[in-house]
């Protein structure tokens, strides 16, 4: 059984601040992670491989060529492939953009059976690439999966939460499974695979290996939403700012809470 | 393609954008500033630039024709018998984008002996109600759902379609949207059509600290989804309107890869939406351990305790208790956030509480901007001594009784 995970490079904190006087954005620090959710969506996959036999799991991911720290995370965690899509021609990708152009890296190496995604990412938040991709690639996704209760030949047997239901469903194969965070407890990297990973080939594909000359479909063009512009909200006015002795705030907030009638 | 564009007679290595950039994609080489391929072309350097000296360039495509596409098509949601209350909220907000427009509003709505549920829809002024009423919608299934959305959409050719943000809606939404081939903007909190008819999109990025304004000009439909208790109930009309259409979807169309096998209710422990008092905790919390603070607060208020978004990430609280866009809506009557510094993906899902008491170390925080009491403070000093004080009065009132 062939297994894809898609996995994402996010940046470490989401902190931007800004700066009041010369009214620009800053940003933290550059520190990149992957994407906590991505852990879950291998550790899915891991878990499937100790079950059952001759299971390879590839980790796809697509982004700068950084991102390939993602790929050797994975590997760290028992990953067996990785494979990085990266392209100065990708810059600017949507969802749709995004999505497409996963789906065309993974179609391109093997005949998956399952495709694992995380159920959003940290940055970009949409919580819609995974989605996406099953439409690309033409089958069916399952949204919020809970757990893998079975593997037959053709079949995958899994749970999945919708809203307050929790329901088992018989799926065939292949399909996109859309893992919830509570899913599975994702394993520490172990010091043996991440000194492997190391030495382990992360398969590097570009625009020219999707097998689509049309570059309009990818990137900035072939985005269906564009972003007009980013700005901060709007802060109303503060009430007064308490600070100080800490007893004079309690009183303060033993009041307030006497004063609406909750104590 | 498309690439940042950087003037650099304008340019004068002041800098900003370096330090504005959430990718760490722009630097100074050789006394000139260079973008690196991990640009995501996201716009916020240009903001940034006081010299005018960045831009991105946009290709407009004139291929499709837009007249073709009009209306909006909000996408019903019901559980159990009963129609979601985002529906109404969708259907609310479609019904003002469309004033001063030709645009109607129309319903679909997708299930298995759903006629009587339609019946309350007749009751909203919508244009159109399509019905989709077959056995293999008894559940959701992502597969022949999408199907009929398609068929739908087909017929109707909306220029807008509006889904809810709930579990379905994140699933068919970029499903459908996708096999349009156009795009579709989640979480929404603020819709508007501008003077082209566009739908201008409102959401919150990076984390929830700035607001995006996105559109999606040369595709149709124009999808977007917004999170239930965001946006205001349309007003149920007095006298019902006969407005309801059934519709068919071919047999094949009615194949599915997905069989359900079983369904069960979840016990419904009593969640964070229902609490009337919340105690938020944050990432002003240094270590796990001391969340018992929030915890023992929740329990002498008689509240729940809740999470912002970061300690979810971190493993320290559980899902289900997350506040925020993609986390829960809650609206209580009190709120004590502690150690939250307030991201604009947060406070959306908490500010319409009745009073919201913020206590966190930086006085610039943005929570305090919605907050009605707003405390500078640092919560390992004032959360032990408030618990210390309500133990207090806790007594006091075990004595008098």
């Amino acid at each position: 059984m062939k297994i894809a995970i898609c996995i994402k490079q996010v940046p470490g904190s989401n902190e931007l601040t800004m700066d009041q006087e010369k009214g620009i954005l800053q940003r933290e620090d550059g520190r990149v992670k992957m994407n906590p959710y991505d852990l879950v969506a291998i550790e899915t996959a891991l878990q499937i491989k100790e079950k059952y036999k001759e299971v390879v799991i590839t980790s796809f991911s697509m982004g700068p060529k950084r991102a390939r720290e993602v790929i050797l995370s994975s590997y760290a965690m028992g990953v067996d492939q990785g494979v990085l899509i990266t392209d100065p021609k990708f810059i600017g990708s949507d969802v749709y953009a995004t999505a497409l152009t996963l789906s065309k890296g993974i179609s391109l190496n093997e005949e998956f059976d399952i495709v694992i995604c995380g159920r959003q990412t940290t940055d970009g938040d949409t919580g819609q690439v995974g989605p996406a991709i099953a439409e690309h690639l033409g089958i069916p996704h399952i949204y919020g999966v809970i757990a893998i209760d079975k593997i037959e030949e053709k079949h995958i047997f899994l749970s999945q939460q919708i809203e307050n239901k929790k329901i088992s469903l018989r799926v065939k194969m292949p399909c996109v499974l859309v893992i919830s965070k509570e899913a599975y407890i994702p394993r520490l990297p172990s010091l043996k695979l991440k000194l492997e990973a190391k030495k382990k080939k992360i398969k590097i594909m570009s625009f020219e290996d999707l097998n689509d000359s049309d570059i309009r479909k990818f990137g900035l063009e072939g985005s269906p939403t564009q972003v007009e512009k980013i700005y901060f909200p709007n802060k109303s006015k503060k009430e007064t700012l308490l600070s100080g002795n800490a007893n004079v705030i309690v009183d303060a907030i033993i009041e307030r809470l006497k004063g609406e009638k909750l104590i | 393609m498309s690439e940042l564009q950087i003037n650099d007679e304008k340019c004068v290595l002041c800098r900003a954008c370096i330090s504005a950039c959430p990718f760490g994609a722009l630097e100074v080489v050789d006394k000139k500033l260079v973008v690196e391929d991990n640009c995501s072309l996201c716009g916020v350097c240009l903001n940034t630039c006081q010299f005018n000296a960045l831009c991105i360039e946009k290709q407009e495509n004139g291929l499709l024709d837009k007249n073709k596409w009009s209306d909006i098509l909000v996408f019903v949601e019901h559980n159990e018998g009963k129609i979601q209350p985002v529906t109404y909220e969708l259907i609310g907000k479609a019904l003002k984008l469309i004033e001063g427009t030709s645009y109607k509003v129309y319903c679909l709505i997708v299930g298995y002996k759903i006629t009587e549920l339609a019946k309350e829809l007749s009751y909203y002024n919508v244009e159109k109600n399509f019905i989709y009423d077959h056995k293999a919608f008894k559940n959701y299934r992502e597969d022949i759902f999408c199907n009929v959305f398609q068929d739908c959409i087909n017929v109707l050719m909306p220029a807008i379609v509006l889904i809810g943000g709930t579990d379905v809606g994140k699933s068919i939404a970029p499903a459908v949207a996708t096999s349009f081939h156009s795009g579709l903007t989640a979480d929404c909190t603020e819709l508007i059509l501008n003077e082209k008819l566009e739908l201008v999109q409102i959401r919150p990025a990076f984390g929830g600290n700035v607001m995006a304004q996105i559109v999606t000009p040369n595709h149709r439909p124009q999808f977007a989804t917004v999170r239930p208790s965001i946006m205001e109930e349309a007003n149920r009309i007095k006298s019902p309107r006969n407005n309801i259409v059934n519709c068919k979807l071919d047999e094949k169309k009615l194949v599915s890869q997905i069989e359900v096998l079983k369904e069960k209710q979840m016990e419904t422990k009593e969640g964070i939406q229902d609490a009337k008092i919340l105690i938020v905790a944050g990432q002003g919390f240094k270590r796990k351990e001391d969340l018992w603070m929030v915890e023992e607060l929740a329990m002498l208020l008689n509240g729940q305790v809740a999470s912002s978004r970061a300690l979810v990430e971190k493993g320290w609280m559980p899902y289900e208790r997350q506040i925020g866009l993609s986390g829960k809506t809650v609206k209580p009557e009190a709120i004590i956030t502690c150690g939250v510094s307030g991201s604009v993906q947060f406070m959306t899902g908490m500010k319409t509480s009745k009073t919201i008491i913020a206590i966190n170390i930086d006085s610039d925080s943005p929570i305090f901007s919605i907050a009605h009491q707003s405390i500078a403070g640092d919560i390992y000093e004032i959360l032990p001594k408030l618990i210390h004080q309500l133990k207090e009065i806790d007594k006091l009132a075990n004595n008098k009784n």
